[in-house]
């Protein structure tokens, strides 16, 4: 039945099939849709920005529109593509296969749940262009969010229903890898990206009702002028700041950690061997999970928390250091001996693996209270979250859609413009971050309409700048051709086997080309570890010798 | 056994599985709610460090008699929404329907009480945040710092309010299935979901009253 009749692409049809689907395949590609959308258009601000940066003086835009752009780019990036985009998209398609269930634990809220992040979305970028500008950056700082344009009312309550949106996704995952999990599949055999969405799930159910409620309390400081946030009225601006850092520090391991599990699955699967350390890896994840919540005040170094506080705060952020180093001395150790196959979505985890460790690094850097002092407010600032956010989170999902992507459309793609596209995006973003690292160092500060008045003192701005904006493009153009690789896919795209990867999770080894609407035939017995390649002979069979087939061809 | 087949989902193996999983969904989303109050009381806990008289004195506004009233209403209200779990487990439905009603009953009692007291302020000038300004006999009151005071009141009872009232609205409508009869000892998910957040709401309560009003 799975292998010749139906999947779950051609299950049904329509519109109305689509939109009021259950199915947790699907709502993962109404995610993926969504979330492309969002991206092409943060990315349009992104290289708006850029631009207006590339000369001194004014470019393309005056201060005001600068202010504008730069907070658009970081709320859709933020709140509409990077934390909804692991999760939404690749969570939603793979773990419950990989975990052996037919769905997740509840598939109506599921859906709702991506009702609720369009409204939010849909709110925020109306608010925008119908209500006003909104020019207070992503982290809404008050008194000047307190003041500002009424559009921050708009975009604030839209922050807060897109957050409940990743409250249901992470507890749907919850429940799901609690109670759904085929028989046979243990905790020690879940996959690393299950343990990954399950650790990041955690931290959505428990950091984001605190952005909720300051986002409450924010609005009724523009509302009713409550005076809890803003100093004009008695209140305390640096309390929103330990409110706002209490989710949003937490938040950039709702970023990474799903794209930790990516890079384990796909280390795992194209070193072909069982994953160095599996245990420290998935307890890692949990670990940073709860570390992740001890750190927020490392935002706060230079805005008046207590010297006391701060030493504390920079000792912990050290901490998440250990976690993070295990994955990564981990993955390299996976490839020790392995019989590794350099194909795209290994060059993603490989660079992955590169720009990572340089945004971790540089991130216990800034964790450091003296350096942090120099450095705060700059462009190294902007280059660490970067590496980490975009590097990181971004180019671990770009992997992981490489990797899933004929399980979820039944194509292949063309694996030479897979590459061409890798090494484009991967020269883009570091000229484009690198040099952003070096100017930062000497102090070009952040957020900075025209940079024209520092340049007396600082002539090599300019160069940098203007790497930096061309790197921008560079990246830009590599995105856009995995587009349009993408979309060739779908309509020519050669038909995909099962297993072209010769993986050994369940949703390569127990689902057909395109898997079934409910995913299994019959639910899995699962009697192995995720990566235990010499015992998965058996299930493997022609998938397997057709894939190593395929590895001596390029 | 007819019923347990009706209500199991495909994509679970037993019914003993749904039901686990709509508990722990629903424990976890009690958890969130925790936390979102916890914004509110750790805002309550850093004014009150920092003002600690003018929390003493702005609480003597607040009527301890009304908020122990309805502390006593609510815990009424818990105790026969636990009720009515225990009696569907053994399957005796009428008196399920009735305690449900019950608990919508003290729920009701707890808003109007709650209206009382919101009006009640209102017209003596009390209001959350830059609308404060207490006039007569209360125009004393008007400390620095007591607009904070009144805005965490507000807010934090007024937050809490808007639970009380979704949880009516839940109750009510699983008032009607039960009178419908979709319920039995092998199928009562949403009345023990619905008892676990009722719970909840009650136990906010059981902070807010002497956060707000004794202390």
């Amino acid at each position: 039945m799975s292998t010749a009749g139906q999947n779950y692409l051609s299950a049904s049809t329509g519109v109305r099939s689509w939109l009021l689907t259950t199915d947790h395949k699907r709502i993962g590609i109404l995610y993926a849709i969504a979330v492309a959308t969002f991206f092409l258009l943060g990315g349009i601000f992104a290289l708006l920005v850029r631009t207006e940066l590339a000369a001194p003086g004014e470019t393309i835009m005056g201060q005001d529109a600068y202010n504008q752009a730069f907070t658009l780019h970081g709320v859709v990036m933020v709140f509409l593509v990077i934390i909804p985009a692991i999760p939404g998209i690749l969570g939603n398609f793979v773990l419950p296969i990989q975990i052996g269930a037919k769905d997740v634990a509840f598939p109506r809220l599921n859906l709702f749940s991506w009702y609720i992040f369009m409204l939010g979305a849909l709110m925020a970028l109306s608010g925008w262009l119908v209500i006003g500008q909104v020019d207070t950056g992503w982290t809404f700082y008050t008194p000047y969010s307190a003041e500002g344009t009424s559009s921050v009312l708009w975009l604030t309550s839209a922050v807060f229903i897109a957050g409940f949106a990743s409250i249901f996704t992470g507890l749907n995952f919850i429940v799901t890898v609690h109670k759904m999990r085929a028989p046979g599949m243990a905790w020690n055999r879940l996959p690393l990206f299950v343990w990954a969405i399950y650790a990041t799930a955690i931290v959505q159910v428990l950091a984001t009702p605190v952005i909720g409620i300051t986002m409450v309390l924010l609005f009724l400081e523009r509302l009713l002028q409550i005076g809890i946030f803003d100093p004009a009225l008695g209140g305390d601006p640096v309390l929103f700041q330990h409110f706002f850092w209490f989710y949003s520090h937490p938040a950039v391991y709702i970023m990474i950690l799903p794209a930790m599990g990516i890079i384990s699955d796909l280390m795992g699967t194209f070193s072909r061997q069982q994953v160095s350390g599996y245990t420290f890896i998935a307890l890692s994840s949990v670990a940073i999970a709860f570390l992740g919540f001890l750190v927020w005040g490392h935002h706060m170094f230079v805005a008046g928390q207590s010297a006391l506080s701060s030493i504390i705060f920079s000792m912990l952020t050290f901490l998440i250091g250990i976690p993070t180093g295990i994955k990564v001395f981990n993955w390299v150790a996976t490839m020790y001996k392995g019989s590794v196959s350099l194909k795209t979505p290994m060059l993603y985890a490989l660079m992955f693996l590169f720009l990572f460790t340089i945004g971790g690094l540089t991130g216990i850097m800034v964790g450091v209270l003296a350096v942090d002092v120099h450095l705060h407010d700059t462009y190294f600032i902007v280059a660490h979250f970067h590496y980490v956010m975009m590097g990181g989170a971004l180019i671990g999902l770009i992997g992981g859609l490489h990797y899933w992507w004929p399980k979820i459309t039944g194509r292949m793609y063309s694996e030479t413009a897979g590459r061409i596209a890798a090494v484009l995006v991967f020269v883009g973003f570091n000229l484009t971050f690198f040099t952003q690292f070096v100017m930062g160092s000497r102090g070009m500060p952040r957020r900075y309409h025209d940079y024209a008045g520092l340049l007396d003192q600082y002539p090599e701005f300019a160069a940098y700048n203007l790497a930096s904006s061309v790197g921008s493009f560079v990246l830009a153009a590599g995105l856009f051709m995995i587009l349009a690789y993408a979309v060739h896919s779908l309509v020519r795209g050669k038909k995909a086997p099962a297993n072209p990867w010769g993986a050994v999770t369940l949703e390569w080894t127990h689902t057909g080309p395109i898997p079934d609407p409910h995913n299994f035939e019959k639910v899995p017995l699962v009697t192995r570890g995720p990566y235990d390649f010499h015992l998965a002979d058996d299930v493997l069979g022609a998938a397997a010798s057709a894939s190593s087939e395929s590895q001596d061809n390029t | 056994m007819a019923e347990t087949s009706t209500t199991l989902k495909h994509y679970f193996v037993s019914s003993a599985q749904q039901f686990d999983a709509a508990k722990m969904g629903m424990w976890l989303f009690l958890v969130t709610e925790v936390l979102l109050f916890s914004g509110m009381f750790v805002a309550y806990a850093v004014y009150r460090v920092w003002y600690p008289e003018v929390f003493e004195l702005s609480s003597e506004l607040l009527d301890w008699r009304l908020g122990a009233l309805n502390t006593l209403v609510l815990l009424a209200s818990s105790f026969t929404v636990a009720l009515s779990v225990h009696f569907i487990q053994r399957n005796e439905k009428e008196k399920v329907v009735v305690l449900l009603l019950l608990t919508l009953l003290c729920a009701l009692a707890f808003m109007v009480v709650k209206y009382f007291e919101y009006t009640g302020k209102w017209s003596h000038g009390i209001f959350p945040g830059a609308g404060f300004a207490p006039h007569g006999d209360y125009a004393a009151y008007y400390t620095p710092y007591a607009p904070q005071f009144f805005s965490i009141y507000f807010v934090m009872t007024g937050i809490h309010g808007i639970h009380v009232l979704v949880g009516m609205g839940v109750i009510a409508w699983i008032v009607t299935r039960a009178i419908r009869g979709h319920f039995s000892a092998a199928y009562y998910t949403p009345i023990e979901l619905t008892g676990l957040y009722w719970h909840l709401v009650d136990i906010i309560w059981i902070f807010l009253f002497p956060l707000l009003y004794l202390i």
